[in-house]
């Protein structure tokens, strides 16, 4: 059964600053700095300076500890009234797409009349934490009454206590990092490296053509002397990247490389939603409505499933609930994790088995038209601040459907730690 | 911090310096403020003959508050003087016979306005003379002016004397700080002569594009038109975003982010202003880029580049702009004194200028934008202390602040109160002008 929305949901605008490769220009900037920018930009290009907003959802999927109130403290920042509510969500990469749901649904209920939806990461400003060992014997110290107590608790700390470590991109529970999980995937799904390298370069032209074409000039604000994402590479083809050795994997069957993996990156996004009443009293056009969204997850610890191949299931779902087909989109948007997370996830919606045992399904989802897919580039070139990329996706693929006109369709996949997947549709106004 | 000749000469072993040397010392120049008076004291009208427009003046200062004298005095902070009913160079002997007295009590940061008709509608050789004549006149007084006044001078047209309230109040006002030795043009209105009911509030429910409002100028213009009470939309190229975003929310307006030079520049900003704002009523062409060479080194993408951005995306952009201002909105063009006097290592940046002159005085008389009540008019800004010339090597920068007789720089906001006064619906009696905010700087007619 299809569930009636009271309202529609919205999707008015977005901003992002560029995207800056790790220890890039934004290498001392904070996480809030970023999503304060990103905030500035989108309150000048929609004239929102002193206005109240219903929420603002950020987050960021690497925090400070200090950051516990990240979002409302770049609200208090930005140019929005202070009178405006915010809170953090952390759903790892997914962040970005699951606060647009949020906000959305709070809309299509009539508890908001608007909102904003996004996310920040940085690489570069990443917290230290010292080693588990040392941070036991610090709070200990930290609660002796007596200096005695103190300087005993002082005495038990070994040199090889010593150690810092920073956050690092792997699972807790398998001990392995992302890409090394992917690799076991592509693997799995026999992904090879001439197609993951297909995929890179195209999305690399992708992204520069529509830098050319002007397609950013409403979606992006310079920051920091930056004006474009640093990662585009404008001149990137096949064979460039056929040269770059494997980095996840091991051994002959080795096919991913920094080229065809998304880098670590720095960067901020935010998109602005309403109801179809506050739109029109704002002159605020509507691009596209957020339809609906569909999180899922996957045993990747105990079970044999792939740590990012949750939005395989989550999509199928999504696609029941809407009745529709996998081909009933106009544009495809799937997050570049790994140029194999794209294949992969798409060759399992081709793949008859995998869709009756795993999805339940009588036959398979089908394949989709590349022509539709990341047509505008997407995390490989782009780079890829864990929570602003739903950020930047939702407000560009809002754009293209806007631009193509009022009915028209788009699938947004996105991967995440934690072996989870967030999907949405949005409808071009 | 860079070495500011104004500043050193101001105060301490700087100022006993340029004393006992007879080196020229700057005055702080009155500029407007927010809810301040239009002039510091009382202001003396007097006239050759009839005197129509001294009688109109009499009544503006009256409503405006100001004391009208009679006898120079201390206290007195301005000159207005008519002299359109002069008829041969001997009736010139009323100004000499009022100003020169006038001029040995000024009050600090004076004005000097003659207000005359054009030469060229003279009835009488004798008299074209005469008209002709004031304007050397005042030039000269300009340069004689102590403590930061300024001169300039006002032809009316015959008929027109009902428009050159505006102008008066402009030139009376701080908002003229910077403006010497300038020849207002007033006209048969273009429309309906509309005073604001506030003054401090001249553009209240106006909307006002500005292009290149991310930095310099062009954030000046943007701030300036936004404190008089104009919605603003700002516009600069993307990659100066993030300055635009600050500029935008400062002032409570929106950003729009756009290459001038882009064949849909003009369509952009029309759709932005329908659809945000329901239309919109002043434009200001301000977006411009320099790209100096001797012209023996100038190749050829240093030569366009100039002209796109400078002129040729003003001429595209009003294609679409034109049409679609409301009416009688006001259209402002950013000239510059390298238009006219021309500059060394500057021809594609004069032509490109220059050009601005040319098109300003030929759209305001266009049918098109003459239909719709709307004024076009120029400023071409002297030396102005920016980002941008604060980077001019010291001899060069001095001698650019010095070369006037100010003594000193203008500031961004100069140029952007002259836009403000073109901008006005009370001053749709001026149009096709180019006035230069120069501070009389010594380059150029």
């Amino acid at each position: 059964m299809t569930p009636t929305s009271p309202r529609r949901a919205a999707i008015l605008g977005g901003n992002r600053i560029p995207f800056a490769r790790q220890f890039g220009p934004y290498a001392n900037a904070s996480n809030q700095d970023m999503f304060t920018a990103a905030l500035e930009g989108l309150v000048a290009r929609h004239g929102l300076g002193g206005e109240r907003l219903g929420e603002v959802v950020g987050g960021a999927v690497i925090k400070h500890s200090r950051d516990f109130n990240l979002t409302r403290e770049a609200v208090l920042g930005s140019s929005l009234a202070p009178e405006t509510t915010a809170y953090d969500v952390q759903q790892a990469c997914g962040t970005g797409l699951e606060n647009a749901l949020l906000v959305s649904n709070k809309i299509k209920l009539g508890q908001i009349e608007s909102g904003i939806a996004g996310g920040v990461d940085t690489a570069s400003d990443a917290p230290i934490m010292v080693t588990e060992k040392l941070r036991r014997k610090l709070l200990r110290i930290n609660r002796s009454k007596t200096t005695v107590d103190m300087a005993k608790s002082a005495l038990r700390i070994r040199p090889g206590d010593f150690g810092i470590e920073t956050p690092a991109n792997t699972e807790p529970r398998t001990g392995l990092s992302m890409g090394e999980h992917m690799a076991i995937t592509a693997k799995k799904w026999g992904i090879t490296r001439e197609a993951q390298d297909e995929l890179a370069a195209l999305s690399h032209q992708n992204l520069a053509a529509a830098y050319e074409r002007g397609f950013f000039d409403d979606l992006m604000t310079s920051y920091l002397g930056l004006a474009k994402d640093q990662n585009l590479r404008a001149d990137s083809t096949v064979e460039k990247l056929a040269k770059l050795k494997p980095v996840f994997g091991k051994g002959e069957g080795a096919t991913m490389t920094a080229g065809n993996s998304t880098p670590l990156t720095d960067g901020a996004s935010a998109v602005l939603l309403g109801s179809e009443e506050w739109a029109a009293e704002h002159n605020l056009p509507v691009q596209a409505w957020l339809v609906d969204g569909e999180v899922a997850a996957v045993d990747y610890v105990h079970g044999d499933e792939g740590l990012l191949m949750a939005p395989a299931y989550a999509v199928p779902r999504l696609l029941a609930r809407q009745g529709l087909s996998l081909q009933d989109f106009d544009y495809y948007e799937i997050h570049e994790a790994f140029a194999s997370t794209v294949l992969s996830t798409m060759k399992a919606w081709e793949d008859e088995d995998f869709c009756r045992d795993r999805l339940g399904l009588e036959k398979p989802l089908g394949s989709i038209d590349r022509s539709k897919l990341n047509v505008n580039g997407s995390s490989l070139a782009a780079g890829h601040p864990f929570a602003a990329t739903g950020g930047r996706i939702v407000a560009s693929l809002a754009k293209m459907l806007h631009e193509k006109g009022p009915g028209s369709r788009g699938l947004i996949s996105i991967c995440a730690a934690g072996g989870q997947g967030v999907v949405a549709i949005l409808e071009g106004a | 911090m860079a070495f500011n000749y104004g500043q050193f000469v101001s105060g301490g072993i700087g100022k006993q310096l340029a004393t006992t040397l007879g080196l020229p010392r700057p005055s702080r120049l009155r500029r407007h403020k927010l809810g301040g008076s239009l002039v510091p004291s009382e202001v003396l009208v007097a006239g050759h003959g009839d005197a129509p427009v001294a009688e109109r003046v009499r009544h503006l200062l009256a409503d405006a508050g100001v004391t009208v004298a009679s006898q120079p005095s201390t206290s007195v902070a301005g000159v207005v003087l008519d002299l359109t009913a002069i008829e041969t160079p001997a009736d010139l002997e009323t100004l000499r016979a009022v100003v020169s007295p006038a001029l040995k009590t000024l009050a600090p940061t004076g004005r000097v306005i003659v207000v005359g008709r054009p030469p060229e509608s003279a009835t009488s050789v004798a008299q074209a003379a005469a008209r002709r004549a004031v304007e050397g006149i005042v030039r000269s007084i300009g340069k004689e002016m102590r403590g930061g006044g300024t001169a300039n001078t006002v032809l009316v047209a015959e008929g027109a004397d009902a428009g050159v309230d505006a102008t008066v109040r402009f030139l009376l006002s701080g908002r003229s700080a910077y403006v010497s030795a300038q020849v207002f043009h007033v006209s048969e209105p273009v429309g309906d002569v509309a005073a604001p009911a506030d003054w401090d509030q001249p553009l209240a429910g106006k909307v006002a594009v500005v292009t290149g409002a991310a930095r310099g100028i062009g954030a000046a213009i943007a701030e300036t038109l936004a404190r008089d009470g104009a919605t603003i939309i700002a516009v600069d190229v993307p990659a100066a975003g993030g300055p635009l975003a600050e500029v935008a929310n400062r002032l409570g307006g929106t950003a729009l982010q756009l290459d001038v030079t882009a064949e849909d520049a003009g369509a952009k900003i029309v759709e932005h202003a329908a659809a945000r704002h329901g239309g919109f009523d002043i434009v200001v062409h301000n977006a411009g880029i320099t790209r100096d060479k001797l012209l023996a080194n100038t190749e050829a993408d240093r030569w366009d580049s100039v002209l796109q951005v400078n002129l040729l995306s003003i001429l595209r952009m009003n294609e679409a702009l034109v049409p679609a201002i409301n009416d009688g909105g006001h259209i402002v063009n950013v000239s510059s004194i390298a238009g006219i006097a021309g500059n060394r290592g500057q021809t594609n940046y004069a032509a490109s200028k220059a050009g601005v002159i040319g098109m300003t005085s030929a759209l305001a008389a266009d049918k098109r934008v003459l239909d719709k009540g709307v004024t076009v008019n120029a400023v071409a800004p002297g030396f102005i202390e920016t980002e941008m010339t604060a980077k001019v090597p010291l001899a060069t920068r001095e001698v650019g602040r010095l070369m006037n007789s100010l003594s000193q720089g203008g500031l961004p906001v100069d140029v952007a109160e002259t836009i403000g006064y073109f901008a006005w619906d009370a001053n749709r009696a001026v149009t096709g002008n180019t006035v230069r905010v120069c501070g009389q700087m010594l380059m150029g007619a």
